[in-house]
């Protein structure tokens, strides 16, 4: 079990050695998003706006502008949640580089309620023109996430979770900005299950009991939301007929959306999306607590499991 | 920079009062009362102030006619472009967009936003100067009060900000809507430098750049008092002209009134 925000933190330390462009900038929140030892290795390029998301990001996006690639870190409940417009207009719009870290996403800020877990976030980037956004699923993948989004020229959101979480990655599987990678390949799959984000260590837990029960299934690590890779859940869809998507997320918007947009237009299947059912958070001493209570274990991605396998039968 | 004697500025001014008047009537829509106001600081900007290296973020986007126009008159644009404000298409787009148009630093309109980029921008651009005008209503916005205290606590003495105090906002005066009171009071407490000086007048800009150049002590702001559709007597001081077009006979009379 390990944080992905430690992983982010990390690379973040890697890339500051290896690229003097790089320059971090916090709303009052260097420890909890992890980027205290860079502001320490690097106070020249590490900028403390105060509890300030607006300005954390239009500063940035004029330093973007002089050729810096700012990484700026909040709560993903701040930034994107109250910078929207901003992102929108000064990092989008002008097309400048700033990366947007949106630290506790999902229920990992469990014990504050719903005003601190971002149930949004995917939705509200992945809606506006340029925005990359990538949510990776473990520290390995935080880790070489943040390494990628550095390097690709363009407005990116990084979602990362609190909590520690187990590590389902390997640190020699590849990661592209942009194509899904498979974590689990069942011998004769008949589903699809697509997963973003730490609860994708349930949907393969889900893909290893199901198997036992003879029921295969594929397991998709969607770690790009935007660019989709669509020519992987094609050809997915295709080879298995039927699709779970798995999120810490509103239904409303988020990847399965993303991923329904894409099937619905060429190559409809039966299909599900696990996530949460237009509602609020809560508080609760773990987020485990809350992924059972709006149902993002594996009792739930088997159920919706069952479904898609009796409409594909039908 | 060699510069213009005030009675040239002061005829390019007034060719920069009819463009804005002429593409805001063509187009149909767009902001005369700011883009009146603002003429002279963006004038004296870029045929007085702006060398090469130095940047110029308009925050206060929606008076981009003016912007436009001294771009054209400066050779950044042709001229014959202007007529195309705001249609399909062109590069000059209703409120101006840093990738349709070479020249523009910011994509603005959205009030609030300008000064912190020209801020973040400034702290890696320390061999130039990086100006930013704004309006006096979007100090009503906390996104630019965030910048205001960034500016000050990275002491970004290459910073100057201009703003535009024509004392009009869309549905009345600033100080009805939301009272500014004293722009300078407020700057000194922020711990910025501050000059106050007649927005419509060269000689007072020019001094207070110079000033700002010789002390490079804090961030600066330059509070420009101007008049809210200055030169076309309908318009001056009168909030109706935020956003309207004038109808063919108020052209007309506008046009007679800046020749």
């Amino acid at each position: 079990m390990k944080s992905m925000r430690d992983g982010f933190g990390e690379s973040l330390l890697e890339l500051g050695e290896n690229n003097p462009d790089i320059v971090v900038l916090t709303a009052d929140l260097a420890e909890s998003t992890r980027v205290k030892d860079f502001a320490e290795k690097f106070p020249d390029r590490f900028f403390q706006v105060g509890v300030a998301e607006q300005g954390l990001v239009t500063i940035a996006a004029g330093m973007a502008a002089a050729g810096k690639i700012p990484f700026i870190t909040s709560y993903a409940v701040f930034s994107p949640g109250r910078t929207w417009e901003q992102i929108k207009v000064t990092a989008a719009l002008n097309d400048v580089p700033v990366k947007i870290i949106g630290a506790h996403a999902g229920f990992g800020a469990s014990m504050y309620g719903a005003t601190h877990e971002s149930l949004e976030d995917i939705a509200l980037m992945r809606v506006i023109p340029n925005m990359v956004v990538v949510s990776p699923c473990d520290f390995i993948e935080a880790k070489k996430a943040t390494l990628a989004i550095a390097g690709n020229g363009k407005p990116t959101y990084l979602r990362l979770a609190r909590q520690d979480s187990p590590v389902v990655t390997k640190p020699e599987d590849k990661f592209e900005i942009g194509k899904a990678s498979v974590l689990y390949q069942a011998k004769n799959p008949q589903l699809t299950i697509i997963g973003t984000g730490p609860v994708l260590s349930e949907a393969l837990e889900t893909a290893r009991q199901m198997e036992e029960n003879g029921l295969g299934a594929v397991v998709v690590n969607l770690h790009t939301v935007k660019p989709i890779d669509e020519q992987a859940l094609i050809h997915f869809a295709k080879v298995t007929g039927a699709v779970v998507t798995v999120e810490e997320h509103q239904i409303m918007g988020g990847m399965g959306s993303a991923v329904a947009e894409v099937l619905g237009k060429n190559f409809p299947v039966p299909m599900e999306i696990v996530g949460v059912k237009d509602s609020f958070g809560e508080s609760a001493k773990d987020y485990n607590d809350l992924w059972i209570k709006f149902g993002l274990k594996k009792e739930n991605i088997v159920q919706a499991a069952k479904r898609v396998i009796l409409r594909k039968n039908l | 920079m060699t510069r213009l004697s005030p009675s040239e500025l002061q005829k390019i001014s007034k060719e920069v009062r009819k463009d804005i008047i002429q593409m805001i009537y063509k187009a149909g829509s767009g902001h005369p009362g700011g883009s009146l106001s603002s003429v002279e600081i963006m004038v004296a900007l870029y045929f007085g102030i702006l060398e090469e290296q130095d940047r110029f973020f308009l925050s206060n986007g929606h008076v981009c006619p003016a912007l436009y126009a001294v771009m054209a008159q400066k050779g950044m644009i042709p001229k014959e472009k202007l007529s195309t404000y705001t249609e399909m298409g062109s590069p000059l787009q209703g409120h101006p967009e840093r990738t349709k148009l070479k020249g523009i630093e910011n994509t603005s309109g959205p009030l609030g936003l300008g000064l912190a980029q020209a801020a973040g921008y400034a702290v890696f651009a320390k061999d130039s100067y990086v100006y930013c005008e704004t309006s006096d209503a979007e100090h009503n916005e906390g996104n630019h009060w965030e910048a205001v205290m960034f500016a000050a606590k990275y002491k970004i003495n290459n910073l100057i900000q201009i703003v535009d105090r024509n004392r009009i906002q869309i549905e009345g005066t600033t100080e009805e809507i939301m009272p500014i009171g004293s722009l300078s009071e407020k700057y000194k407490a922020f711990d910025w430098d501050v000059a106050e000086i007649n927005g419509h007048s060269f000689d007072e800009i020019f001094m207070a750049v110079e000033a700002v150049k010789k002390s490079r002590a804090k961030p600066n702001v330059i509070i420009a008092n101007t008049t809210f559709g200055k030169d076309v007597s309908f318009m001056e001081d009168n909030p109706d002209w935020h956003a309207r077009t004038p109808t063919e006979e108020e052209y007309t009379k506008a046009m007679e009134e800046l020749k």
